[in-house]
């Protein structure tokens, strides 16, 4: 149970307008900050800001094209949401088997 | 990729122990039994009692939810910047006990953790799936 690379990136997709913007680069693809801003109900400022965090967690990654600036999802790195099932699996496997060595150890 | 999905944020462990009830429920809510098999705690089986499991690598954050002796116990579990809610569940057998636990991850900036479970983090997973199934 690394704590790291997990919490950076639940934290990124806690707010839910962060996780909006990521949801949206996910179906529709690559965009620039005016069109998320035109219809996220927040300023371009905030949308910029929550594109930082989601771009230092892993999840968005820009792209240069002249003055214009495009945002687009990296899916890849919601692998670490499947990690954190596969690790709790594991963790609470073992758990089950100290519990029952124990109820084994205990009077009635 | 998004057959893995499917199950993210929950994890279920389903298990017959030769036992009875009872006496799992002693080994879930007594604190010195808790210890002996999970972590250190300050656990009380106690409605809204906020408590702390501490491990070698950490600590967990937790508060209980739901209290029916012999039957169910569940707690939000806050760790690694992810809230969850852990469930157990005793159903008796002819052998013994059917022992279930559901781990549901939600979004942390929910603060009625429970009800959390059921709005925020599964409707975006419901959503990744769809994403992920079209790019196959």
């Amino acid at each position: 149970m690394t704590p790291d690379p997990h919490d950076i990136l639940f934290r990124s997709l806690a707010d839910p307008t962060r996780r909006a913007i990521f949801e949206r680069l996910c179906r529709e693809g690559e965009q620039t900050v005016g069109a998320l801003t035109a219809r996220s109900g927040v300023s371009q400022p905030a949308v910029s800001k929550h594109l930082g965090v989601l771009k230092r967690a892993g999840l968005v990654r820009d792209r240069h094209e002249g003055r214009q600036t495009h945002y687009g999802a990296q899916l890849g790195a919601l692998a670490a949401l499947i990690d954190w099932t596969s690790q709790m699996a594991g963790f609470w496997q073992n758990r089950f088997d100290n519990l029952e060595d124990l109820l084994r150890r205990m009077d009635q | 990729m998004s057959e893995a999905s499917t199950e993210t944020l929950s994890v279920v462990v389903d298990r017959e122990m030769p036992f009875p009830p009872e006496k799992i429920w002693r080994a879930l809510t007594r604190p010195h039994l808790i210890e002996e098999w999970l972590m250190k705690n300050d656990f009380k089986p106690v409605v809204d009692h906020e408590f702390t499991f501490r491990g070698d690598w950490g600590s967990v954050d937790c508060q209980v939810m739901e209290v029916e002796p012999n039957k169910t116990l569940s707690y939000s579990w806050g760790a690694m910047g992810l809230g969850s809610v852990v469930t157990w569940t005793l159903t008796p057998t002819r052998a013994g006990t059917q022992l279930r636990m559901e781990q549901v991850g939600f979004r942390p900036d929910q603060q009625q953790a429970y009800r959390g479970a059921t709005a925020g983090w599964p409707r975006f997973f419901a959503a990744m799936e769809q994403v992920l199934a079209r790019m196959e």
